[in-house]
């Protein structure tokens, strides 16, 4: 099985990470405690430099964004908002896109990898989807005096919020992964064409109405205002890569821990099978070398599935007396 | 800081941000301890 | 293709007929809503006047995701979906037979939701033209895409929560452009509506194919 990581491999010295700040940037740690084959968590060498980089990168956007930049003359320090806020929806547009783009070579190539990204990408922007929700609507309250405006950004991110949500429960259903994640990324595949379609609608819809002052939602700007934003966008770039990263990673444990229940159970069953006599109930070893790939779900699995499918159903089985 | 026009805002947003993503980093990083003790070191491919 | 899509509608219309679901149960659900709506909103005021024609299109989209739950469950059962997989039968030709028995069923219900509004809300179709154009474009598409997600979610037992999570989402473009277009058109000002409706054709094209190149993957892998 090949699939590709974003981030490169490192050499064997585990860390723990130390607690996280603003930003949720990790940095440094220290050697594990005996010689324990492997890491157990998801960082290595390459997440440690991001980790620092991006909380680099944000204490110079509080340095930027709060203390150097002068506020606005319209909007006050309110302006500082945006420089959450922007940097927020681009890369929520980019984790989109990534789910996008994932789901259709995931469709093509069938490499687990892909599947694994597409759902980091939609769970990371969805994150970053409330994030900007949430700015957008502080940053209205002192400006219009309301929590929520009906522009179009605010609108069409609270539908693309909508989107992702959706998305990601269908991932958490389905039974037989591979059925899963190829509806999944059916549905991936249409999101970023459902995000361009909402934002022109939307954004055309509020134009009829819109005047002038609500256009400023996105403020010209320049001098150390334009620097703190600018700065904003690389500290957000850099925590949202770090976090993709190891969103990735859980995944692909997730699809490993399956695989290893699988077997797990597999076993077992086989096992049981073996003791029992040759009955009648004898369709439990038969009914047990699933294809490759359309393997029902176990009791065993905690994935949180819901229960047995309405197909083969292996607690028939289980239940049967021998 | 304080000095700012609605400062309040803006330290919450600051702050929710920060809380949001963290949180989030933390249960991600959490999650990844988790699973890496159920997985056998040869599927991983990193460190 | 287009023979398997009429064989498909014509077994999905079929089956409608013999339970009239549609009819018994959709149609007056439909009724109720707009009934609600002036429940909810005091139809002495202006304000139901001037909201009808978003409250007609939600009440179509509510309608809708009980017709298309309906139809992906004429699918469901074990027998038929592997029926479906093993006949000779082209992916796309089923998706568009599925997605036109739901949008006649759609039109049906538009109808008697158009005379529904302009009995009980006083509505005043001034220029029918581009009523009908709306209607047609919009239907297509709430059909196709419901078709498609339909699919996505066929056989879940989450299906009756999941398919409105996914659907309304995607369909909020239907119903700003139908909203906006049937205002024009009920306000007298027609020039306006028209660009909408064009925004309605086009989404109905690009989930009509959308539809029709996904359905055989869906199909299979289910």
């Amino acid at each position: 099985m090949t699939a590709t990581t974003p981030a490169g491999t490192a050499s064997g010295t585990s860390a723990t990470p130390t607690s996280t700040t603003s930003g949720g940037g990790l940095a440094g740690g220290r050697p594990s405690p005996g010689g324990t084959p492997g890491p157990a968590h998801t960082g290595s060498a390459a997440t440690r430099v991001l980790g620092l980089l991006a909380l680099v990168a944000v204490g110079v956007l509080v340095l930027y964004g709060l203390v150097i930049s002068p506020a606005d003359r319209e909007m006050a320090d309110s302006v500082r908002i945006m420089y959450v806020h922007v940097p927020a929806a681009t890369l929520l547009y980019v984790g989109c896109f990534i789910t996008t783009v994932a789901s259709g070579l995931w469709l093509w190539k069938r490499t687990p990898g892909w599947d694994a990204l597409a759902e980091s990408g939609a769970e990371v922007g969805l994150v970053f989807s409330i994030v900007t929700l949430f700015s957008g609507s502080l940053w209205g309250r002192p400006t219009w005096g309301t929590y929520w405006v009906w522009d179009a950004r605010l609108t069409s991110t609270a539908v693309l919020t909508a989107l992702l949500i959706g998305y990601l429960a269908l991932r958490r259903l389905d039974l037989d992964p591979d059925a899963r994640s190829t509806r999944a990324a059916v549905l991936g595949l249409l999101l970023v064409p459902n995000v361009i379609v909402v934002n022109r609608s939307v954004e055309w819809w509020r134009s009829i109405h819109q005047d002038s002052t609500l256009a400023r939602l996105d403020p010209t700007i320049e001098g150390d205002m334009l620097v703190a934003l600018m700065v904003g966008f690389l500290a957000m770039a850099l925590v949202f890569t770090w976090l993709l990263v190891h969103r990735f990673r859980v995944a692909w444990l997730e699809q490993q821990a399956d695989r290893v229940d699988l077997d797990a159970a597999l076993l077992a069953r086989r096992a049981e099978a073996a003791d029992a006599e040759p009955a009648p109930g004898s369709a439990a070893t038969a009914g047990f070398d699933p294809p490759a790939g359309s393997a029902p779900t176990v009791p065993t699995d905690a994935a949180g599935a819901g229960g047995p499918s309405t197909g083969a159903d292996p607690t028939d089985e289980k239940g049967t007396p021998t | 800081m304080m000095a700012m026009t609605h400062g309040g805002y803006v330290a919450a947003v600051w702050l929710g941000a920060a809380a949001l993503l963290g949180g989030y980093a933390v249960t991600i990083l959490r999650r990844g301890r988790k699973l890496s003790r159920q997985v056998p070191t040869e599927e991983r491919r990193w460190s | 293709m287009w023979r398997d899509a009429s064989l498909i509608a014509g077994r999905d219309l079929r089956v409608e007929a013999r339970s009239r679901v549609t009819l018994n149960q959709v149609a007056p659900f439909a009724l109720l809503v707009l009934i609600l709506f002036a429940f909810a909103l005091d139809p002495d005021g202006p304000i139901l006047e001037r909201a009808t024609p978003g409250l007609y299109w939600v009440t179509v989209l509510f309608s809708a995701l009980l017709a298309i739950a309906r139809s992906a469950a004429l699918d469901e059962t074990d027998g038929v979906r592997d029926a479906l997989r093993l006949s000779a039968l082209d992916p796309a030709g089923v998706f568009v037979g599925k997605a036109a028995a739901v949008a006649a069923e759609l039109a049906a219900l538009e109808v008697l939701l158009g005379v529904g509004v302009i009995i009980l809300y006083g509505a005043d179709p001034a220029s029918l033209g581009l009523l009908l154009a709306t209607c047609l474009a919009a239907t297509v598409a709430v059909a196709s895409t419901g078709t498609l997600y339909g699919a996505l979610v066929s056989g879940l037992r989450v299906r009756e929560t999941l398919l409105p999570l996914l659907l309304l989402p995607v369909l909020a473009p239907v119903l700003i452009a139908a909203t906006r277009a049937f205002e024009s058109a009920l306000g007298g000002d027609p020039a306006r509506g028209w660009p909408w409706c064009g925004l309605l054709a086009t989404f109905a094209v690009l989930y009509s194919v959308a539809g029709a190149l996904a359905y055989g993957t869906l199909l299979e892998g289910s």
